[in-house]
């Protein structure tokens, strides 16, 4: 009797908790978009920041944010995927794979302002990039390889190994297995892991206040030349994300809307990561069942 | 006597002597390309240790500054006269907000994940997981912005004072990991083998009595495991709790009184100050904190890792 008084008591704490947990995330989402949402406008979205005046928008913040994702993951995709080719096909069980997972574990667990001072130190004044596009992409590349390492792994070790097999018994060489049956195979995971990373990179701000800066020249949106200076994609120019922005508005604005700013890119902030995560399980979704259709057509 | 004679045989020989070279660069190239990756990957980290510390080392070595000075020292005056680098506020800041914020967050993860996978397998997956995954997803400073916004005017209204400190650091930061503990600990659960649940069913135990002597117990590493990676997260964030903190270079003497933490004084400072000076070296000690405190955090988890395995 008293056994099962105990249990229902404890059962009803459970629930009660997780329910809260699920009533603070929509109360959070709620605030962030109710706070945001109405202060976003296209004029918002496109015009350029003001530090006195009120009215000033995010343009190229989130023309930095977005320019900067590209560069990261093209630095990071052709990196994380090999090393996570490697420890999926070419590594063997021993002292050196365990040290390199330690590496991995270690790497992924820095905190991203110290990848940001290390940035700072090695990338913005030991190679002279200055507090630049490509700084910051390289510092968040840094923060990003250990995850893209990992997922790449796990996707290449869930494919069957009868496919890999069937490869060695065709006479192929490892590398011709790994890029023709392996890849394919994998990409779907691999994109959708890729997609995930995206989200994070976005929102990604601590590395950056000491890598790509926390200003933007002003831009001429008519030039694109990269090797000019007030042109978008230049990628030697400093350039201010819509997450570091975002802190940038909160601890030190000036302006008297500021408050409203804050708002409003955080709710776009909230609202593309959320777009990234939607992205990355439909997408994942849809893969799957293309798969799972083409092999019930076999 | 050859079974194929004169330019037939030369030509198959030529063409399988093509193929085996294509083969043997296609291998290469593939071992080659993969294991530059990976060396690039510990070149990385060789060079975030040695620069780092090259640079927080300088502090005691270059500076003079003693290590008891640095680590017990509770006056932070890198203006003043004489200068003084005493780091104990903010290491005690940053130790403060990282040990609430996980007394918080532990017991309410172990709820959400004993939801999902004890109570209502398949519901609770539908509802929870997704909300976890998109809590996970929101970036730290949006945290910082409705912390600024919510918790520090709440703060102030119930409790008097300014509203920033350490209560409400601890309060946005264990918002941030919950998703973190949560995820790791309802993995955990979910890997049980089931004949140690259905077992403790069978012989009459309620849910509450299984889970409580069965299930937590066998799992403890595991789910500490969770606990250390959400405090190794909520040491090194940086930028949410630099937003609520207050930042004031001293032991607070209660929880709403404004006070530091190691990363939020790196934040404020590093952009302020000469490289190479003295108070430019002591921020790099504290980065070299920040990052000994990782090692020691993967170590830890490495050991409960060990301990899960029996």
């Amino acid at each position: 009797m008293k056994a099962k008084t105990t249990d229902k008591i404890a059962t009803f704490v459970i629930c009660f908790f997780a329910l809260f947990i699920v009533v603070l995330l929509v109360g959070l989402l709620g605030f962030i978009l109710a706070r945001g949402v109405s202060h976003i406008s296209f004029d918002f979205l496109t015009s350029a920041p003001q530090t006195l005046r009120a009215g000033g928008g995010i343009g190229p913040q989130l023309f930095n944010s977005v320019f900067l994702l590209i560069l990261t993951l093209i630095i990071t995709i052709p990196i994380g995927w090999g090393a996570g080719i490697y420890m999926a096909q070419y590594a063997k069980p021993g002292k050196i794979t365990d040290f390199i997972r330690l590496v991995v574990e270690v790497l992924s667990s820095f905190p991203s302002i110290v990848i940001g001072l290390f940035g700072l130190l090695l990338i913005v004044n030991t190679f002279n990039f200055g507090f630049s596009l490509l700084s910051g992409a390289l510092a968040l590349a840094v923060f990003n390889l250990p995850l893209m390492v990992r997922t790449t792994e796990q996707a290449f070790r869930a494919v069957p190994k009868e496919q890999k097999e069937a490869g060695l018994a065709l006479g192929l060489s490892k590398w011709k297995i790994i890029t023709s049956i392996l890849l394919p195979a994998a990409l779907p995971s691999l994109i959708t892991g890729t997609i995930l990373a995206a989200g994070r990179i976005f929102g990604e701000a601590a590395a950056l206040l000491f890598t790509a800066g926390m200003s933007t020249p002003p831009l001429d949106f008519t030039d694109w030349n990269p090797l000019h200076a007030r042109s978008p994609i230049n990628p030697m120019r400093p350039a201010e994300t819509l997450a570091v922005h975002i802190w940038k508005v909160n601890s030190e604005g000036i302006a008297p809307d500021s408050k409203d700013i804050a708002a409003g890119a955080s709710a776009v902030l909230v609202l593309l990561v959320l777009a990234f995560n939607l992205i990355a399980r439909w997408f994942g979704r849809v893969v799957y069942r293309r798969l799972t259709a083409a092999k019930r057509m076999d | 006597m050859e079974p194929i004679e004169g330019k037939a045989y030369m030509e198959q020989n030529k063409r399988s002597r093509g193929m085996k070279e294509r083969h043997y660069w296609e291998e290469w190239t593939g071992r080659i390309y993969t294991s530059v990756c990976v060396v690039f990957l510990v070149a990385v980290i060789v060079s975030i240790v040695y620069f780092v510390a090259s640079k927080g080392v300088a502090t005691f070595v270059v500076n003079g500054v003693s290590l008891q000075e640095f680590f017990f020292g509770t006056k932070w005056s890198p203006d003043g006269e004489p200068m003084s680098f005493g780091a104990l506020p903010f290491i005690t800041g940053s130790f403060a907000v990282t040990v609430l914020a996980a007394l918080i967050a532990s017991p309410l993860s172990l709820c959400a994940a004993l939801f999902m996978t004890e109570i209502v397998p398949k519901s609770g997956k539908r509802i929870l997981q997704p909300a976890i995954e998109l809590l996970s997803g929101i970036p730290s400073v949006v945290y910082g912005f409705v912390g600024l916004t919510v918790i520090v005017p709440l703060l102030r209204d119930v409790f008097g004072g300014q509203g920033i400190g350490i209560l409400a650091g601890c309060l946005v930061l264990s918002v941030m990991i919950l998703p973190t503990i949560t995820s790791i600990m309802a993995d955990a659960l979910s890997s049980l083998p089931g004949g140690l649940r259905e077992s403790s069913y069978a012989l009459g135990a309620t849910r509450w009595q299984t889970i409580a002597r069965v299930i937590i117990p066998t799992l403890l590493p595991a789910l500490l495991t969770g606990i250390i990676l959400g405090m190794a997260r909520a040491f090194g964030e940086a930028l949410a709790v630099q937003m609520v903190i207050g930042n004031a270079p001293h032991i607070p003497q209660s929880l709403l009184e404004s006070a530091s933490t190691l990363t939020s004084v790196i934040t404020l400072s590093m952009g302020n100050t000469a490289m190479g000076s003295v108070h430019n070296n002591a921020l790099w000690s504290m980065a070299l904190v920040l990052l000994l405190m990782t090692f020691i955090f993967v170590l830890l988890v490495r050991l409960l890792e060990r301990r899960n395995r029996i």
